[in-house]
């Protein structure tokens, strides 16, 4: 059975560089916004835990 | 076969796998003018509220009031699609334009909701991010689902979701809902129907050919000039209640009875001026001096709290 590829405009190509490329962003800020938040909300008592 | 039957099958194509928009196009799916309005009431709320919350804590609560916002909007694209493609002010969104498929903007709509509420539910409270699911859950399925296709009153009922961003704010700071709060959701909730009538009372032809029963499609532009003023008079003691209600000083006070009366001062004139191109003119002057209105008020709670005058 012969598999068939979608082959993409050159206008796709750039679109689906640029969703790349904000989903990486994003990506990143929600990494960094999580790590702030809890900073924030837990402050010093972030190593206060029983382990 | 109506415009509205030509467009049912608008991208229903179940080989059109998308992949087309641009980033733009998906940020265009947020209404970003309709965020804007959002963020801003939202932070008003938040800025009057009273109680200590980080600034980074209150930053990222009023990032999730506009994602949760932004979401909403994306869903109402992915519902009204059909008729999005008929009406001039909205034929070019992403949808009708071909540029997003309706699967693309329901995922992204659906993921964008979850991700605030649950943010907003972590950052602040879970009565805070309840407002926001009930917000979205009330645009999306009470006023775009439900109510913008059966009833000529859909902008009136369905202007509560637009009025609960400064209610969320609050409650992101308080965790509660208060008369002050339900005083800025007033404001918003008076102020919706005027500012939706005089634009439909312009765009007529396009909700008419779209089939939604706006107010002058189904009873009228007559009837509806009488509701516009209605609406008026009743803009001017409600937005006035933050100084009747004592969280607000005689500065506001006197300030938004000059603003109410210029918005009645509007509404009459589109009362009287009910032929041709000058009532259109009317019409969509009193729209533009609406979201003046809007902004004012808004702005001058912001100031008074920033400057502690009351």
């Amino acid at each position: 059975m012969s598999k068939q590829k979608a082959v993409l405009s050159e206008e796709q190509i750039k679109t689906r560089r640029g969703r790349s490329v904000a989903l990486a962003v994003t990506l990143g800020v929600l990494v960094a916004m999580f790590y702030v938040i809890t900073i924030v909300k837990l402050g010093p008592g972030i190593m206060d835990r029983p382990l | 076969m109506t415009m509205l039957e030509q467009t049912q099958g608008l991208h229903e194509d179940a080989t059109d796998l998308g992949g087309r928009g641009s980033v733009s196009d998906y940020i265009a799916l947020l209404k970003p003018r309709v965020m804007s309005l959002v963020v801003f009431t939202a932070a008003v709320g938040l800025v009057m509220a009273p109680g200590n919350q980080h600034p980074v804590l209150s930053f990222i609560s009023i990032l999730c009031i506009a994602i949760g916002g932004g979401a909403s909007g994306a869903l109402n694209m992915w519902w009204d699609a059909d008729i999005d493609a008929i009406m001039s002010r909205t034929k070019k969104r992403p949808i009708p334009a071909g540029k997003i498929t309706r699967q693309e903007a329901f995922a992204f709509g659906m993921i964008l909701s979850f991700g605030s509420v649950l943010t907003l539910g972590l950052v602040a409270n879970w009565m805070a991010a309840g407002l926001l699911a009930f917000t979205i859950f009330f645009y999306v399925v009470i006023y775009t689902m439900w109510l913008k296709r059966s009833t000529p009153q859909n902008i009136v009922i369905g202007g509560a979701a637009g009025a609960l961003p400064p209610m969320v704010g609050w409650a992101a700071v308080t965790g509660d809902v208060t008369l002050v709060s339900i005083a800025l959701f007033m404001i918003t909730f008076t102020w919706t129907p005027p500012h939706f009538w005089a634009l439909a009372l312009v765009k007529n032809g396009d909700y008419q050919a779209a089939g939604v029963p706006m107010l002058p499609v189904v009873a009228g532009e007559t009837a509806t000039r009488h509701q516009i003023v209605l609406y008026s008079l009743l803009l001017l003691p409600v937005g006035m209640a933050p100084y009747f209600l004592g969280f607000a000083s005689v500065f506001y006070g006197v300030g938004s009875a000059m603003l109410g009366l210029v918005f009645l001062g509007y509404a009459i004139r589109v009362w009287r001026v009910r032929e041709g191109d000058a009532a259109k003119k009317t019409a969509m002057s009193l729209f533009k001096f609406s979201l003046f209105y809007l902004m004012l008020i808004f702005a001058g709670l912001l100031a008074e709290n920033m400057i502690s005058l009351v």
